[in-house]
């Protein structure tokens, strides 16, 4: 398993566009939102919390068709299918992989990306835990969206529209989480509700994921 | 008593539906026609909300029956899963289109009455998201049986998709709750009330529910047929180019 995740996570830096592609597709997002609902401080500062969340989510969305697709066109899925590894361990890691090159990269440049944003002071602690719990989640349903679609030539497009509609909690209860501690209120219970969400699907989507592996392998 | 799974069988489920499909399509008919020209023509109108109060007895149904639709793939999809009889899988694919237009047709009913009624044709209200979000479901589910060559495939994939689909339509319904306070009234039926709607209206609200629930049955049915028939015509051809 750690020889999987540390696999995966060399390809990813080595290959390029691992780290990068996400955090760059981030930034460029966050830049362009002022262009198109013009530069007033006072409409950004209301609309920051659900356009970093958005930003967030979109360039997660960008990887996931990478997760299983480079596998599965030079057969070591098929490997790792026969492995003694179960594949629902191999969707776990791949998910974990993702996030570690997609999720947290996101987590640490977010507070800048707030700050261009002229997201208020005390939003801040709340914009980093929410995307840090809430990441994970993106990740998990992401794996799953992928397995699924992975046999399936040119599926980026099928799988952006699978994977967005069971993106919808997550996104809900993350960018309410900042926007209620850019209010200054208490935000622990959307985040407890994030929470919540990333526990149950990390616990249970690889399982999904596996499933849909096994149908795509056969 | 014969079990429920012997329809299972394509030949026994052609048979059976070919026999039940003219009855089912007939009271569809009826049952629509009675229903919505009772209901536009022989009920009062609205103390306050005039004559806009009619379309309920399309809105209502509809709604109505997109969800139970989806129920209705859930549990198709779960049969295929567990007992792999193909006809259900094709009950589950062809149920889907028939779902889909009728959560357009809650929709834009409701856009229609929401115009003169709430001012603005949409509100982002939980009720109505959570529509559109499963709008957004069926389109995924039909793309995915469309997008996979394999049948049996494309069957378990998308019966792992319902699956997983209808856990967070569930939660995102509830998200949205959370997320939004309603526009929307709340439950207008329910079983457990004394009297849900005024009589006048109540009544031919059934006969168009009725209605709606026969015109799913019917078009599934059909469909499900056209589906059968492609896939023994699919076989055929299979055959004929081993020869």
């Amino acid at each position: 398993m750690i020889g999987l995740l540390s696999r995966d996570l060399n390809l990813a830096i080595r290959a390029g566009g691992g780290f990068g592609l996400g955090l760059a597709f981030f930034l460029i997002f966050t830049a362009l939102v002022p262009f198109g609902v013009g530069p007033e401080t006072g409409i950004l500062r209301i609309i920051a919390p659900g356009i970093l969340w958005l930003g967030a989510l979109l360039a997660c969305l960008l990887s996931l068709d990478r997760i299983f697709q480079l596998d599965w066109e030079d057969g070591s899925l098929d490997l790792l299918a026969t492995s003694p590894l179960p594949l629902e361990g191999v969707a776990a890691i791949k998910a974990l992989a993702h996030w570690i090159t997609t999720g947290l990269p996101l987590v640490a440049l977010s507070p800048i990306l707030g700050l261009l944003l002229n997201l208020p002071g005390p939003a801040y602690p709340w914009l980093v835990a929410s995307l840090a719990i809430g990441t994970p989640a993106l990740s998990a349903i992401g794996t799953f969206g992928a397995a699924l679609t992975v046999g399936i030539k040119r599926g980026g497009l099928l799988l952006s529209l699978l994977v967005l509609p069971l993106y919808v909690p997550t996104l809900i209860f993350g960018a309410m989480a900042v926007s209620r501690g850019a209010a200054g209120l208490d935000a622990t219970t959307p985040l407890a509700m994030l929470g919540g969400i990333t526990l149950a699907t990390v616990a249970t989507l690889p399982f999904a994921a596996a499933a849909a592996l096994r149908v795509n392998l056969r | 008593m014969a079990s429920l799974w012997e329809y299972a069988n394509p030949r026994k489920f052609m048979n059976t539906s070919a026999a039940v499909l003219p009855w089912v399509s007939a009271a569809a008919a009826l049952c629509l026609v009675v229903g919505l020209i009772w209901g536009f023509f022989f009920t009062p109108d609205d103390f306050r909300q005039g004559s806009t109060v009619k379309i309920i007895y399309l809105h209502v149904p509809a709604a109505l029956m997109a969800i139970n639709a989806w129920l209705m793939m859930l549990v198709a999809s779960l049969i295929w899963v567990i007992r792999r009889h193909h006809v259900s899988a094709l009950a589950a694919k062809a149920a889907a289109p028939v779902g889909m237009v009728f959560t357009l047709i809650a929709l834009y009913t409701g856009a229609v009455w929401g115009q003169p009624m709430w001012g603005t044709p949409w509100e982002w209200d939980p009720r109505l998201t959570s529509f559109l979000i499963l709008f957004l479901f069926y389109l995924g589910y039909m793309a995915l049986w469309e997008a996979v060559d394999n049948p049996d495939s494309a069957a378990d994939l998308t019966s792992v998709l319902c699956l997983v689909g209808s856990v967070f339509a569930i939660i995102s319904r509830y998200a949205l709750l959370f997320w939004n306070q309603g526009l929307h009234q709340g439950a207008s039926l329910s079983l457990d009330a004394e009297q849900n709607v005024a009589d006048v209206f109540w009544y031919p609200l059934l006969v168009c529910i009725a209605g709606f629930v026969f015109l799913f049955l019917a078009l599934v049915l059909y469909r499900t047929r056209t589906e059968i028939r492609a896939r023994r015509l699919k076989a055929l051809i299979a055959q004929e180019r081993m020869t």
